[in-house]
């Protein structure tokens, strides 16, 4: 049964793996369950972050230089035990100079719900690496943007009925000051595409009204980088406290 | 897979062999289509064509000449001649793909153009172009790259561009065509101008093909002066590859030709400064392709070093990456000090102050088997002016 769900009623909140200590995800993980966040996505940290904004290169930066890496992640997840689906979220090169297969199976063994990899386009994921996918039975989700064109959108769709889509607002590296940017008409076409997928929606929403606004429209919102700032900051329990 | 008929030319997705394809996030998925299916349109396009070979003769001043160096083949004992790209317009082979590529831009209605520049000289180009069409252009250089090309900084900015100083991880190529990349994405109306044979399909490809007027004017400059049209062997640089595909591309299917790579060895290569990529990298993902890339055994791209700004990149074309990969390019490696004693060589010796860049290619002369009946054609990719401080630094001290 995919543990994302159709409800319009999901939060969730973006943690890069090694920020802002070495060994911070057990914690996170508890903290995020205690505020009741329903899903939680995990960022590999990768050297050159070209979809994301300061924050999230910043966050990237301290946990590669504390040491943070696949192999240790993996480990490090092995001994966490948590009812909260976890998703792994990273840009293709760690993944691929770990073992792509490797990677999948060591997702399977650690208990990972779903994966979501930025830089691998739905066509390339397709042509190389979905038979690996399948044969363990990870399943991938997929971004799409306002811009994807309706028939792409579909073909995920279907490939993600065990996770999720997620959309983007278009324009705009993680973590920007604008508004959210929500165009009603676009999101309800796209959200009449979603058969039994959920739709989540991220980049940009930073507050409980944002939060609202989402879920007018999709199943759920992701907060990235307005959380990883409170964590830089040390006031991570009263961001979570206001959602 | 045929390594020596189709090297060059990529598949629908734009893989050649294992290499390339476009890893590229949804964001840009739109930007990328559009390019594709806009070149693939005016690739044939006999209008597209002569407008940009009249730009390359009546603005750049090609073909430029192919140089027999009677010194220097004297010294390698054979025939050693020197494509002279930086007799071009603005100084090396970059003003041809920025003038395709702004050609291609003009066609989509884009009024403003990025580029990423290492060395400088693709920024200059790219700055020269756009002020030539009008259009508003924005250069992002690696901090440390504005600091020791400062005179292609004063240029591009006298040319009217902005140059934006990329402050993230190492500060050079690397870090500014991230800059480039999520500046586009956060504004995809603007055309990004890439200056190498990198990032995701068609890119490669494009810049491949507007650079290949290299190789297609030695053939033609080879066979009036010797009534061949193939050398033994052709040598040109390699940071991401520009020069060496154009110089390359028409000869890919000559397999008596011999293609040589030259990548920068820095300080040597065992000694962690260096930017040999196609030796120490290993098969990635960066900047939207699968190429060859120097990375740590966690798969975090590694801060490459060269004294050249322009061969100071962890990653390397995909058409290359496949062409070395099958034997069908050879890379050889040169170091900082080989480069620039190539280049004071042909300085004092020719009158021709070599890029540094330009110097690593020469420099690769002493370091393969040459024989009397070799016919060599070294690719000069541009002039060392924007060097003269590394150099006047290196030789005096």
């Amino acid at each position: 049964m995919n543990p994302f769900i159709k409800n319009h009623k999901q939060k969730s909140i973006f943690v890069t793996a090694g920020y802002p200590k070495l060994d911070s995800l057990a914690g996170q993980i508890k903290l995020l369950e205690k505020y009741n966040i329903d899903f939680i996505e995990i960022g590999i940290p990768f050297s050159d972050p070209l979809a994301d904004g300061p924050t999230i290169q910043k966050t990237s930066e301290v946990a590669i230089k504390n040491g943070m890496n696949l192999p240790l992640l993996f480990e490090q997840l092995a001994k966490i035990k948590t009812e909260t689906p976890l998703v792994l979220m990273g840009y293709l090169n760690p993944v691929l100079t770990y073992g792509i297969e490797k990677f999948v199976s060591s997702c399977k063994d650690c208990g990972i719900a779903s994966v979501i990899l930025p830089d691998l386009s739905f066509e390339i994921y397709a042509r190389f690496y979905k038979s690996i996918f399948d044969q363990y039975q990870l399943p991938i989700s997929f971004l799409i943007t306002p811009q994807t064109e309706t028939e792409r959108i579909e073909k995920m769709v279907t490939q993600c009925k065990e996770s999720f889509i997620y959309l983007v607002s278009d324009n705009s590296t993680t973590g920007t000051d604008s508004e959210m940017n929500l165009n009603e008409c676009r999101l309800k076409s796209i959200y009449a595409l979603m058969d039994n997928t959920p739709l989540m929606i991220g980049f940009g929403i930073k507050t409980k009204s944002d939060i609202e606004k989402v879920h007018q429209f999709a199943d759920g919102a992701i907060i990235g980088s307005a959380y990883l700032r409170a964590l830089e900051v040390g006031t991570e329990n009263a961001f979570l406290e206001q959602l | 897979m045929n390594s020596t008929i189709d090297t060059h030319i990529p598949d629908e997705m734009g893989f050649y062999g294992e290499f390339g394809g476009a890893f590229i996030p949804e964001l840009l998925h739109p930007n990328v289509e559009e390019l594709k299916t806009v070149y693939s349109n005016l690739k044939n396009d006999s209008s597209f064509k002569s407008d940009f070979l009249k730009l390359l003769s009546d603005y750049v001043g090609r073909p430029t000449p192919l140089y027999r160096s009677e010194k220097l083949s004297i010294e390698f004992g054979c025939e050693v001649y020197l494509k002279r790209e930086d007799l071009n317009h603005t100084g090396a082979h970059k003003i041809n793909n920025a003038l395709g590529q702004i050609l291609l831009a003009k066609k989509m209605g884009k009024v403003e153009i990025i580029a990423e520049t290492g060395a400088g000289q693709h920024g200059v180009a790219t700055a020269t172009a756009c002020a030539l069409m009008g259009l508003r252009c924005k250069v992002f250089m690696g901090e440390i790259d504005i600091e020791r090309q400062a005179p292609n900084v004063a240029r591009m900015q006298f040319l009217g561009a902005e140059v934006i100083p990329a402050v993230s991880g190492s500060r050079t190529l690397k870090d500014a065509t991230n800059e480039a990349i999520r500046y586009w994405i956060n504004n995809p109306n603007s055309y990004y101008l890439i200056g190498s044979v990198v990032g995701p399909h068609p890119y490669p490809q494009i810049v491949a093909d507007f650079q290949s007027i290299i190789s297609e004017e030695i053939k033609k400059q080879l066979f009036e002066a010797t009534g061949n049209m193939n050398p033994t062997k052709v040598i040109a640089c390699v940071g991401g590859g520009s020069n060496a595909a154009g110089a390359f591309y028409h000869f890919y299917d000559q397999p008596e030709v011999e293609l040589i790579a030259v990548e920068a060895a820095g300080l040597g290569l065992g000694s962690g400064k260096s930017a040999a990529t196609s030796i120490l990298g290993k098969p990635g993902v960066l900047h939207g392709s699968k190429t060859i890339l120097m990375q740590n055994e966690f798969g975090q791209v590694t801060e490459p070093y060269s004294i050249s700004a322009g061969l100071d990149y962890p990653g390397i074309g995909p058409l290359h990456a496949h062409s070395i990969t099958t034997g069908r390019t050879i890379g050889v490696s040169v170091t900082d000090n080989e480069a620039l004693e190539a280049a004071k060589s042909l300085s004092k010796n020719e009158g021709i102050i070599p890029a540094l860049e330009s110097a690593h290619a020469l420099a690769a002369l002493s370091k393969i088997t040459l024989n009397s009946t070799d016919v060599v054609v070294v690719n000069l990719s541009g002039r060392g002016d924007k060097d003269m401080a590394t150099y006047i630094n290196h030789f005096t001290v």
